[in-house]
């Protein structure tokens, strides 16, 4: 049993993981106390595959994403392992650190207004990162930014390249982004929430490039959002946080057929449908997140959740398999499984 | 969708339509100061009479063709010891807020970037430095050490630093915290690199727009200790020794007081309208992205 779980935890099984989260924690110091901004979370990662992270804000999924490549604020406390490619990341010099950075794992951040230098041309940023990590000279790196931009579906990348980010569009500007996270030919690629700033006719695009590039690519990509009809066609297979936690993971098809933690399913709920009739009031989930300096001793979403007991009141529940190997979840009272 | 795109203006285009929106005293501002500039600069090739040569039977004479702009209580030519002493002015005026600019900015950012203990400790130092009354250290290291160009050039430039610091370091703090710095360091840039690259060219924008206003402040400084008599010592002409001097013969030829006055005050408000024109220009842009 326990050797079912550990080969399904490798999304994609049968080959080694390429990363893997051993029981990582972060812990911020605030006026109010520490703040627990990721608690406890194991995940893994095979090459070439694509996990999805979903939550709330400030559920912890962008600091796991930091944590995974020692991007943490200097202030943070970083406890657990994150194995990396055979490597401990935990236990790697900065000097080490920074030649896997842009090489073995590479970013693409929310707010391509913010991502990107507003003073420096898009090329310049390109090329800086070639020279840097790869050697090029200034006439092979710009040649290969102009191939870099092609690919991410620029026109007349030769002309785009002397421009300004503010003269390029939201969108234009992710695929920038994109074209300097892609410039190393990373293994794994982070996507923290590449979409929300972004027109929602733009999001499909996006969203489309990356898939695309990940598989001409056999890249890795974790692909954070608060949005679960992002992950759904895109991920194979998805971990929803909570509270700093992963309260449920399971590949993407097992998760959608049938979710078993009540918090999946409201977020679900939660997504307004294009059929409903007009002024149906939206099922958002009452209540606030939970204060992460003052975590209670039960399971974070009991006080919103609607099955919620006693004894969801006294004890978290643990993460775990309960029928099948792959599909794991922690709530006391799960819904339904699949008929 | 890239079609609108495609059609955007080319870098040269844009730059052109930028520089003709610019309004049209920033222009007349630049041209005064171009002219200033230049004839500072040429004065020796230019046909003057020597500022310095006193004629006694030519005292206050009102401008003629021989003296176009009359000369002074001893005879010397006005026109010549004006632009003689644009020199001064304009030497102390830029070369003492470029020390501040370099050093002053380069602490304000590595205090803004490293933070911790040395920033603790280069903000301290600012404060001292800001809090001493900059009058009294000027005239007192002038009158100790000499009252020559370059001393005068150095303790305005130490005066300086502490201000071009502020504007680094509070530059600095803000970009520091952008999400551009933090993807370049997931691509895996030295701080050395973060701070050149990413940093620098954010800050240096309105570090300079302060740097004009800067020489705008440091001219009316040189000035006023000319006036007090402990800038650059006679007979060498410099705006404000010229106003102090005019100052005996208020009464009889306040040309003579006037004109330097009128010139420093041009010359002032240039540089704090190109200075100004500058920083409005380059804020929106930071502030749209």
């Amino acid at each position: 049993m326990r050797q079912a779980i550990q080969a399904a935890e490798a999304v994609g099984a049968g080959t080694p993981p390429l990363l893997s989260i051993e029981s990582v924690s972060v812990e911020l110091p605030t006026r109010r106390g520490p703040l627990r901004a990721v608690d406890g979370v194991s995940l893994s990662l095979a090459a070439g595959r694509t996990l999805g992270i979903v939550g709330e804000s400030g559920s912890g999924k962008t600091m796991l994403s930091r944590a995974v490549a020692q991007l943490l604020p200097a202030s943070a406390c970083l406890s657990g392992r994150v194995r990396f490619d055979g490597q401990d990341l935990t236990a790697l010099s900065p000097q080490a650190l920074r030649r896997l950075r842009g090489r073995a794992f590479a970013f693409v951040f929310q707010d391509p207004m913010t991502s990107l230098n507003p003073v420096l041309t898009v090329g310049g940023q390109i090329t800086e990162t070639l020279k840097e990590h790869l050697g090029l000279d200034g006439a092979a790196a710009v040649r290969r930014a102009i191939e870099l931009l092609a690919q991410v579906g620029i026109p007349n990348p030769e002309q785009r390249l002397k421009q300004y980010p503010h003269q390029f569009s939201g969108g234009m500007r992710q695929r920038v982004a994109i074209a300097i996270a892609l410039s190393c030919e990373p293994k794994l690629l982070i996507a923290d929430e590449p979409t929300t700033a972004l027109d929602v006719t733009v999001q499909a695009q996006i969203l489309d490039l990356l898939a695309r590039e990940q598989r001409r690519r056999h890249m890795a990509m974790i692909l954070i959002t608060h949005d679960l009809a992002v992950v759904a066609g895109r991920t194979d297979a998805v971990a929803v946080m909570y509270a700093g936690r992963v309260v449920e993971r399971a590949p993407t098809r097992t998760l959608f057929r049938a979710m078993r933690m009540p918090y999946t399913r409201a977020l679900i709920a939660a997504i307004p449908k294009l059929d409903a009739p007009p002024h149906t009031p939206l099922p958002a989930i009452s209540g606030l997140p939970p204060d992460p300096t003052r975590p209670s001793p039960g399971c974070a979403f009991a006080p919103r959740c609607a099955s919620a007991d006693a004894q969801c009141r006294k004890a978290a529940p643990p993460l775990k398999a309960v029928d099948v190997g792959a599909h794991q979840f922690a709530c006391w009272h799960p819904l339904a499984g699949a008929p | 969708m890239s079609v609108r795109e495609a059609d955007l203006a080319t870098p040269t285009d844009e730059a052109l339509a930028w520089l003709a929106s610019l309004p049209v005293n920033f222009w007349l501002a630049l041209a005064w100061i171009a002219v200033i500039i230049l004839a500072a600069s040429l004065a020796d090739a230019l046909p003057l009479p020597s500022p310095t040569d006193m004629d006694m039977l030519a005292q206050r004479q009102a401008p003629s063709a021989a003296h176009w702009l009359g000369t002074d209580r001893l005879g010397r030519d006005m026109l010549a010891r004006l632009i003689y002493g644009a020199r001064i002015s304009l030497t102390v005026g830029v070369l003492a807020p470029l020390i501040g600019l370099m050093i002053g900015g380069l602490l304000g950012i590595v205090a803004g970037y490293v933070r911790g203990a040395l920033e603790t400790a280069i903000v301290a130092t600012a404060d001292v430095l800001l809090a001493f009354p900059p009058l009294v250290l000027a005239l007192a290291v002038t009158a100790y050490l000499g009252p020559t160009l370059a001393n005068l050039t150095y303790i305005i430039g130490l005066l300086g630093i502490p201000a071009f610091t502020r504007v680094a370091r509070a530059q600095t703090l803000a970009f520091a915290n952008r999400e551009f710095v933090l993807a370049a360091r997931a691509m895996g840039a030295t701080e050395l690199r973060i701070l050149w690259r990413e940093l620098l060219p954010n800050v240096m924008l309105p570090l300079l727009a302060f740097f004009l206003l800067a020489v705008a402040i440091t001219i009316v400084v040189e000035g006023a200790l000319s006036f007090l008599g402990v800038g650059v010592p006679p007979p060498a002409p410099s705006w404000g020794s010229m106003i102090a001097e005019g100052r005996e013969s208020l009464e009889i030829a306040p040309q003579i007081a006037f004109l330097p006055a009128v010139t420093m005050f041009l010359t002032v408000l240039s540089f704090n309208v190109v200075g100004d024109t500058l920083r409005l220009v380059t804020d929106p842009r930071q502030g749209t992205l």
